[in-house]
């Protein structure tokens, strides 16, 4: 008795289709939340706004389940509903302008709330925050010439600057300081190292082709293009190694371009930025010696002037 | 005929060969004939559509295992080069024009197109079109995508001869496609027959009218486009390179600006297909024929102010991300209009499960996770996390397999009859449903998860990280079920050519007046045109007919 009532409970359009939905939206959001982060979800927990894009995205996703499973459910209901049989009639309806208009407002609705959601996130994802007490003691960073480009700036206006280039098939990190001549700047290739708890702030550059910087735990994808500078932030809260790769069809060894951010505790920063300046220095050091040789040794006089 | 009291001739196909159809190859070449047109188009462009597919079945064996060697860096770029240009330029673009060609002149009452040899010509250039480009296989075919972002495509990144090749296909078919819009737009204007105002245009014929005013505005865009790369390539001008004053992004801007509106002339007219065949196996009348067709004009309309949500994440004012958010999300209001309305025009029907009306339910169902993910991706910042990424792959395969080719298939399966004579067969054709829609599902649908997984597309090999081997095999085995659907359709119209069941006139009953020809149409398609008086002319006629053998029958006036 109870069973044939739940069926004839079940039999009527409405409930079926409410149930299909709730148990659709259940079914995904369990599995949104669940261990298989990467089925559903994008990559998230190296930088603040990675987590805040992550949010938005689960936000999106849950309003998107419901539509998904309102319109199929309605699609399959009537499929099965409606098919052919021997004595059914088809109505003959042309329209109803109520519900078209209505379902015109229901849509643009849903679209003014994901809108409005964006917005208030977009602080959060476009501005960096300052950099922790604890971070490492960065400086006021110059805004670049252009002022129409975004370019994103903590509102103490210290970061760690990093000067990021594209060339096929790496990419070249240099970290400016006081010292004009940027090849007496830290440098290096392909491993980009930051400290931790401190804001850094990206110029994102090419030299060949378009690339792009992505690192998909630490926020979205930044297009690096000939003669634009492009801008991008993190904030590592916990030393770690995120790994990306460049994410714009550069050529043949493409699926090659990888890029790795190694964060680490600031003090330890210190002590790399440190080296790679004596290591610098050193090399200068040796250059000029060098150069010094060769100008002392017979026949440089006549070597310089041999070659055009 | 009695004729005594009858005032209105009983309707009736009168339509008959006045001479006999010419045969032999030569026939074909200097034909004139809409239909035979349509027809060479449409075999055309399903044979690209078969190399295309297998270009992407090798691009999936690479993939199927992490660090495949399969195929050389250089192999899968000029693979994913050939294989998205000639889905879209030799593909679904020119297939819809097939579709129009043959049933443009036959759905509003015409005896031809308004200009026939026009119409030839547009045919002869997309085929050339297709052989330039594919000649390059014998030299270097271009690897620099189907978007060929300069400078990428310049001379210094890509000095052979294919990325020319690219550009000579861009050339012909563009104006292939010029040629058959303006012809499009022209018929439709001026010879609809008498009665059929546009109000009364069937849904099919809205969308084309649209798609080709939609490609009449975009490709002269991307014509000036490829114009300025081939002057960069070989004329020593600097449009697209910095470093003579040029910008990369000034080709991002133009490519797009032709490429959104693109995307709906490669789904409009599947649109216009699904609504045609909706209401023929509901047998119901399709739901707000008014607001379909304007969702269809909106829709072409905002498509053109979307372009730069392709460019997310060049360098961009927050304003300019805000504008392309809201425009993109504008074009899902009336996206999502018509869906509803498909939806609502089933509701309280009598459906009939006949192959066409399948997969264009099968459209419906795929088409709404397109539509869906797009929305996703129209949010800027979730999209610089998604750009570039599987996940844009799986959207856009969604909305071109899932919608474009789905709506395709339905209209061979509607249209197989009239353009043969002889119906496919179900059996087979529900088989081929059966596996494209599973297969669509296991490719794409895991590629959703491959792209938030952190794989940018466009790589030829990936390490063998998190779960990428195995959705990326997943992915590989769903390609080989779709192609297996795709196969058993190309079998089905083969056999049923000879062997299908003789179709007769109009064997779905269908709503508008190509099936008031015989099937195939005798060259002048109609002897009498009638006149038409609602949207949907042969429900008219048949109730006529019927009304009318009745009275003819009890001799009297037994009126309605």
């Amino acid at each position: 008795m109870r069973a044939a009532l739940a069926a004839h409970r079940l039999r009527h359009p409405r409930r079926v289709f409410a149930v299909t939905l709730a148990a659709g939206v259940v079914a995904l959001l369990v599995l949104a939340t669940g261990a298989s982060a990467d089925l559903l979800t994008p990559p998230s927990g190296g930088s603040p706004q990675a987590d805040s894009i992550d949010t938005l995205y689960k936000i999106i996703l849950a309003v998107a389940a419901i539509v998904f499973f309102g319109v199929e459910g309605v699609l399959l209901y009537s499929l099965v509903k409606f098919r052919v049989r021997r004595d059914a009639v088809p109505a003959q309806i042309r329209g109803n302008t109520r519900l078209e208009i209505g379902w015109t407002i229901g849509a643009a609705v849903i679209l003014v709330v994901l809108s409005v959601v964006t917005f208030v996130m977009l602080d959060d994802i476009r501005n960096p925050p300052n950099s922790d007490a604890s971070g490492f003691p960065t400086q006021r960073i110059a805004n670049a010439q252009d002022a129409t480009a975004y370019q994103p700036r903590p509102p103490s206006g210290r970061a760690l600057n990093i000067k990021v280039n594209g060339q096929r098939y790496i990419w070249r990190y240099t970290y400016p300081d006081n010292d004009d001549n940027i090849l007496n700047n830290a440098f290096s290739y392909d491993e980009m190292v930051v400290p931790t708890r401190t804001t850094v702030t990206l110029d994102i550059e090419a030299q060949d082709v378009v690339h792009s910087w992505w690192i998909p735990e630490l926020g979205g994808k930044a297009d690096a293009v000939p003669g634009h500078t492009n801008y991008l932030w993190f904030k590592i809260p916990r030393p770690g190694v995120y790994r990306g790769q460049c994410a714009e069809l550069c050529g043949r060894n493409h699926a090659d371009m990888v890029a790795r951010v190694r964060a680490v505790e600031p003090a330890e920063f210190a002590r790399w930025m440190a080296e790679k300046k004596r290591d610098i220095q050193a090399a200068n050091r040796l250059a000029q010696e060098r150069r010094a040789e060769l100008a002392e040794s017979p026949g440089a006089t006549q070597e310089a002037s041999d070659t055009p | 005929m009695a004729a005594t009291d009858t005032t209105v001739e009983i309707p009736e196909i009168t339509a008959h060969s006045v001479e006999r159809e010419p045969r032999g190859w030569l026939s074909w070449v200097t034909t004139t004939d809409h239909k035979r047109i349509g027809i060479l188009y449409l075999v055309t462009t399903f044979a690209f559509f078969i190399l295309g597919g297998v270009e992407a079945l090798l691009m999936r064996v690479q993939l199927g295992a992490p660090d495949n060697t399969f195929l050389t860096p250089s192999t899968y770029n000029a693979l994913f080069t050939l294989h998205g240009t000639t889905m879209i330029f030799l593909f679904v673009v020119p297939i819809m024009a097939g579709f129009g060609n043959y049933f443009l002149p036959l759905m509003i009452g015409a005896r031809d197109m308004a200009f026939p040899k026009l119409n030839a010509l547009s045919y002869w250039l997309l085929l050339a079109g297709g052989i330039v480009f594919y000649v390059s296989l014998f030299f270097h075919p271009p690897e620099a995508g189907w978007t060929s972002y300069a400078p990428l495509s310049s001379s210094a990144f890509a000095e052979n001869a294919g990325m020319d090749a690219w550009i000579f296909l861009i050339h012909l078919t563009g104006i292939s496609s010029l040629l058959g819009a303006i012809n499009f737009y022209a018929t439709i204007a001026n010879m609809r027959a008498p009665g059929m105002g546009w109000g009364r245009l069937p849904l099919f014929v809205w969308t084309l009218l649209v798609y080709a005013v939609l490609l009449i505005l975009a490709l002269p865009v991307i014509a000036g486009a490829v114009t300025l790369l081939l002057a960069d390539r070989h004329f020593g001008t600097g449009f697209f390179d910095q470093s003579q004053g040029g910008d990369p992004l000034l080709w991002q801007h133009l490519f797009w600006f032709f490429g959104h509106p693109e995307v709906y002339i490669m789904i409009l007219p599947g649109f216009g297909i699904v609504s045609e065949v909706l209401p023929v196996f509901a047998r119901k009348p399709i739901f707000g024929y008014k607001a379909i067709a304007a969702a269809t004009v909106v829709i072409a309309f905002l498509g053109l102010l979307v372009w730069a949500h392709h460019m997310f994440a060049t360098p961009s004012p927050t304003v300019v991300l805000v504008f392309f958010m809201i425009s993109s999300f504008l074009i899902a209001i009336p996206t999502g209009v018509k869906i509803f309305n498909w939806v609502a025009t089933l509701w309280r029907g009598t459906v009939e499960f006949k192959t066409p009306l399948i997969f264009a339910v099968g459209f419906i169902s795929v088409f709404l996770i397109g539509g869906i993910t797009g929305v996703f991706l129209a949010v800027f910042p979730v999209d610089w996390q998604l750009h570039d990424t599987y996940f844009v792959v799986a959207h856009l395969h969604y909305v071109l397999v899932g919608g474009s080719v789905f709506a395709i298939f339905a209209g061979i399966y509607y249209w197989f009859p009239k353009m043969s004579g002889r119906m496919l067969s179900e059996r087979l054709g529900k088989w081929s449903f059966a596996f494209m829609y599973v297969g669509l599902n296991v490719t794409f649908l895991i590629q959703h998860s491959i792209g938030l997984d952190g794989m940018p597309r466009r790589i030829y090999e990936y390490p063998d990280v998190g779960n990428l081997a195995l959705y990326n095999l997943i992915s590989t085995i769903g390609s080989f079920m779709l192609a297996l659907g795709v196969g058993l359709t190309v079998v089905n119209v083969v056999r049923s050519m000879k062997r299908g069941v003789v179709a007769g006139p109009d064997p779905w009953k269908g709503n508008t007046l190509e099936w008031f020809t015989p099937s195939p149409p005798p060259q002048n398609n109609f002897d009498v045109i009638p006149r038409v008086r609602s949207v949907e002319p042969m429900k008219d006629i048949r109730r006529q007919v019927a009304r009318q053998s009745e009275a003819h029958v009890e001799v009297g006036a037994e009126s309605r």
